[in-house]
This record gives structure tokens, C-alpha cells and sequence, in this order.
């Protein structure tokens, strides 16, 4: 630790795994279902236009305000998505969007539902600390 | 070195301008806890989609320019006053200033296209990443070899590096092969996220050490083993312990498994501060009259704090429970209050300094924000405890009771939260009163 060299070394040493692990995950796919369809990709669009994650989340990643919607698709049926979407709630403001968005949300809704199961509940404890589904 | 503590001192502007950003941050933080106690407040006119972002990316531009002001400010004091590219502070300011003040305004007319925490239209990434790279440029020409220098050189260095590559990674998703996938694109995107704020950790961290030198009046502890020791493990946990914020996520186990391990690791500065302890009181007890030295204190118990709940959150076990609810914000206000404006504060203070006349109000201001921040830290934490016991145990409540039967919490949440930004409003002022 003392030596400018053993530092420098300690220091490339770092970075290389670190690009190592970053290729790593660059190049391995994460298990998923089927990719998005065009639809689905339009729904992802809006979502993020309408930062839908400043109270939503995904897989519990997102704000607070609102429940996390990683499988509402599956929880509720696509009417009542649709009903949401079109009035808004208490809390949520009507976006005002039109029935061909809608589509577009209910099919990216869809679409993040086949890719895995957020709800807590469903993990596996572990005693060294680990959880697994 | 009243030479470059002139209004034109554009490392001071730097700071200045940051303390904008806070109180940004404290508006909107406001307006977004109201929603929280009134539903629907404002839901037609400023909508939380809206407001949330401003409060964010408001803390976020206070953090990385206040952290830019004082790196360029302490550089150049490191070099009795002579710094290469003097214009280029200017130039740097000019174009982050211009861009994080169009972000707000393009939030404000409800225009997105980012993601969590860059909400903003990702054109913005290449002014942004123009501005940085500037700041790297300057940084290197300045500091030239890492050789022979102390710690806090070559955290500010890996800090301003880690910050443009890590920023750059936060915007892969526009490429389709990762957009694609959703759970491909969200690990990348928060294996960014956690290095990005190792980064700027590093930034702040470092001018921290700095400061402790100058008031301590020798830097022993800079060149010291244990310094760069621990500069090594931070540096080690800004690559790998990022796991920790996707154990939910279908992604890879080994993932998951590397955040869990490394994250441990800080298990040691946990166990340095708790064997330090009674040294950093006789430290703080013979320093605490000095201001920017009160502001290093606080940070340090918020870090004592922090760190605590943090290696909580990373054993997946608990993080279970945690993740998705208040305790996950508790956690975020702690890191993002409690310790790095803590800090820049107190580079504020030893960099623009402050009248006399001023010093009781910053004392009531000091004491005010620390004493309403454990409130409201708590109150965050408890609102979680709660909504974790919901999910758990009464799987049948929709959202809305949930977040109902939280009320009282918030409700604290807001009224601390009030007391903290009169704190605030009492420290920051005396910084724009003084005329350096």
C-alpha cells in the first residue's frame, strides 16, 4: 500500500475487473420471455414520457406514491387497467390519453409481466442471509 | 488569496449557484410532501410526475455543482492560488449552469423522455457530458501525475472519471439490445446508478479530507496507509456493491450474490467509526466552534447513521422487506441531507465564509436542520416498517388504505420537513449575504 507502484497497481487491478464484470453483464442476456412487440415498445415509450416512475414502481424500483405495477396485469383484469387510465384516480391526474395509447400501456404492462414476479412473498429465505424464487 | 475570492471567481459562482439548486430542492420537496398528506393536492395544476423530478434532479445539480465548485476551488488553494486554464471554471459553469437550469424548465412544461433520476430528454447527456469532460481536462492538467499525492487527489481524480463513464452507462438504454430486455436494461441501469453516486461520493469525500487537513493543519492522515486503505475499499464498492439495489430483479444470482458480499465489506468503516469513537469527540469537542468543522461533524454522525441501516438494507433477508417501501427514501434523505450537504456545506462555509453578525443564526439554523432530520428520518423509516407489515401480512389492503393508514407518519414527515428547510433557509442566506 505504501509504494506509488502498488497503488497504481491496486488501482488497474480495480479496473479491470470492473470492465471485465461490466462486459460480462453487457454480453449475457437475463432470462425473459419474448422481447416486447411493437406495441409493447410504443407502451415503454409513454411510459417514460409520462415519467410514470415518479410514482410507480417496477420490481420495486420507482417512487412511492403509487403501487408498484410489475405485474398488475396479471393482479387485475385489463379492464380495469383501462378504467384507470382513462379517468385517473384520487391521487393519479387523467393524462388525457387516447384509446390507441392505451393499448400501448396494457400491452407494455403485459409485456413486464412475463418477464418475472415482484411480489415479495413469493422469495425463498435463506439462512445465510440469501433469497431465492 | 483574496486575489481569486473576487465576484467573478467563477469556483465560488459554482457554489452559489448550488445553493439555488437547494433551495429548489427545499420548494419542491414541499410541494411533494404535501401530496403525500393531501392526496390529489395540486393533482390538476403541478402534478407529483412533475414535481418529483424537480425535487430530484434539483438535489442532484446542488450536489455536483457545489461538489465541482469546491474540487476547481481546492485545487487552485493546493497550488497557492495559480490554477492552469483559469477560464475554463467559467466555461464549465456556463455550460452546466445553462443545461441543469433547462432541465428544471423542461420539467416544468412536463416534457420527459429519461428515466429515474435523468428524467430529462437525453439530449441533454451531451452538454452535460461536454461540461464534465471539460472538468476532468482541467482537473488532469492541473494535477498531472498521481504520483506522490495525497489521498484526496486521487479520489477527486476517480470521482471525476467514474462519474462521465458511469452517466454515459446510465443512458444505454437507448440502445434497442438493451432497451429490449427489461431486465437486462434495469441491472445496467442501476449498476450505473450505484457507481454513479460512489462517484460523486468520491468528489465530495475527498474535498471532505481535505478540509479536515487544512483545519487540522497537517495532512499526516492524507499520505497515511489506512487512508488510501480505505480509499481502496470505497473504490471497490463504488464497482461491485450496486447488487444490492436489484435483488428483486429476475437478473443473474451472481449479481445479487457480489452485491451481498462487497456491500459487506463496509461492515469495516462501520467498525472504524464505532473503535474511533471516542477520538473524533475529543476532536469535535476541541474543534466545534469552527463552523465548517460543526457541518464535517454532523456528516460524521449521519455517516454512523446511514451506514448502519445501509448494511441492512444490503442482506437480501431484510432487504425483502425494505425494498419499495419509505425506509429505502429514510435511507436516500439520510445520505443526501444528513451527510453529503452536511459537507458541502461546510466547503461552502470555509469557501465564501460569513459575517460575525451572522453566527447565531447559523447556529439555530445548524441545530434546527440536524434536530428536524432525525425526526424525519425516523418518521420515513417507521411509514416503512408499517407499509412492509401491510404487504406481508394483509396482502387483501389495495394501495390506497395502505398509504392511508400511513397518514400520521407523513404527516410528521411534512411538519420536520418544514422545520428542516427554516434551517436551511437560516444557514444558506449568510452565505449569499457575505459578499466573497
Amino acid at each position: 500500500m505504501g509504494t506509488y507502484r502498488s497503488k497504481i497497481v491496486i488501482l488497474i487491478l480495480l479496473i479491470i475487473s470492473f470492465v471485465t464484470y461490466s462486459i460480462l453483464l453487457y454480453e449475457s442476456d437475463s432470462k425473459q420471455s419474448a422481447p416486447p412487440n411493437k406495441l409493447a415498445q410504443k407502451g415503454r415509450v409513454l411510459w417514460q414520457e409520462k415519467n410514470c416512475t415518479a410514482c410507480h414502481q417496477l420490481y420495486g424500483l420507482g417512487g412511492h406514491l403509487g403501487p408498484d405495477l410489475t405485474n398488475v396485469y396479471e393482479r387485475r383484469s385489463e379492464d380495469y387497467i383501462k378504467s384507470i387510465l382513462h379517468t385517473g384516480t384520487v391521487v393519479m391526474p387523467d393524462f388525457k390519453l387516447n384509446e390507441q395509447e392505451i393499448e400501448e400501456f396494457v400491452e407494455f404492462f403485459k409485456y413486464i409481466n412475463s418477464t418475472g414476479n415482484a411480489d415479495p412473498k413469493s422469495y425463498k429465505k435463506h439462512l445465510d442471509g440469501t433469497i431465492s424464487q | 488569496m483574496e486575489q481569486f475570492r473576487s465576484n467573478r471567481d467563477y469556483t465560488i459562482i459554482f457554489i452559489k449557484a448550488g445553493l439555488l439548486f437547494l433551495l429548489s430542492t427545499l420548494l419542491f420537496g414541499l410541494l411533494g410532501a404535501l401530496e403525500y398528506v393531501i392526496p390529489g393536492f395540486l393533482k390538476d395544476v403541478f402534478t407529483f410526475e412533475k414535481i418529483r423530478p424537480l425535487h430530484v434532479s434539483s438535489a442532484i445539480f446542488w450536489i455536483l455543482t457545489c461538489a465541482i465548485g469546491g474540487v476547481l476551488f481546492y485545487v487552485r488553494e493546493e497550488h497557492n492560488g495559480i490554477f492552469k486554464l483559469p477560464n475554463f471554471p467559467k466555461i464549465i459553469f456556463f455550460i452546466l449552469a445553462i443545461t441543469f437550469s433547462s432541465i428544471l424548465v423542461s420539467y416544468i412544461f412536463g416534457i420527459f423522455g429519461g428515466r429515474e433520476y435523468w428524467e430529462f430528454d437525453p439530449i441533454f447527456t451531451i452538454p452535460i457530458s461536454i461540461g464534465w469532460g471539460l472538468f476532468i481536462y482541467a482537473f488532469i492538467t492541473n494535477m498531472k501525475t498521481l504520483k506522490n499525492q495525497p489521498v484526496y487527489i486521487w479520489m477527486w481524480f476517480t470521482g471525476a472519471v467514474f462519474f462521465l463513464f458511469t452517466y454515459l452507462e446510465s443512458n444505454s438504454w437507448i440502445l434497442p439490445q438493451i432497451r429490449n430486455n427489461l431486465v437486462k436494461d434495469m441491472t445496467i441501469q442501476w449498476k450505473s446508478y450505484g457507481s454513479l453516486v460512489g462517484a460523486w461520493n468520491q468528489l465530495i469525500y475527498g474535498t471532505s479530507i481535505y478540509l479536515m487537513d487544512k483545519i487540522a493543519g497537517d495532512k499526516k492522515y492524507s499520505f497515511s496507509k489506512i487512508a488510501f486503505a480505505l480509499y481502496f475499499l470505497g473504490v471497490f464498492n463504488l464497482m461491485f456493491n450496486w447488487g444490492h439495489h436489484v435483488y428483486l430483479l429476475p437478473t443473474h444470482a451472481y449479481v445479487k450474490h457480489i452485491g451481498y458480499l462487497v456491500s459487506m465489506t463496509e461492515l469495516v468503516l462501520f467498525g472504524r467509526i464505532i473503535y474511533l469513537w471516542r477520538s473524533s469527540l475529543s476532536t469535535a469537542k476541541r474543534n466545534f466552534h469552527i463552523v465548517p468543522f460543526k457541518f464535517l461533524f454532523a456528516a460524521d454522525v449521519w455517516v454512523f447513521l446511514t451506514l448502519a441501516l445501509a448494511i441492512l438494507m444490503s442482506i437480501p433477508v431484510l432487504n425483502l422487506y425494505m425494498h419499495g417501501t419509505h425506509i429505502i427514501v429514510g435511507h436516500t434523505m439520510g445520505a443526501t441531507i444528513g451527510i453529503n450537504t452536511m459537507l458541502l456545506l461546510a466547503f461552502a462555509y470555509d469557501i465564501i465564509g460569513f459575517r460575525k453578525n451572522d453566527s447565531k443564526k447559523i447556529y439555530y439554523g445548524y441545530w434546527t436542520i440536524n434536530l428536524s432530520l432525525i425526526i424525519f428520518w425516523i418518521s420515513l423509516i417507521v411509514a416503512g416498517v408499517m407499509k412492509a407489515y401491510y404487504q406481508f401480512n394483509m396482502p387483501e389492503m389495495s394501495y390506497g388504505v395502505m398509504i392511508n393508514q400511513l397518514w400520521p407518519w407523513f404527516l410528521l414527515f411534512l411538519t420536520s420537513g418544514i422545520c428542516m428547510i427554516i434551517g436551511f433557509v437560516l444557514v444558506i442566506f449568510p452565505l449569499f449575504k457575505n459578499k466573497n
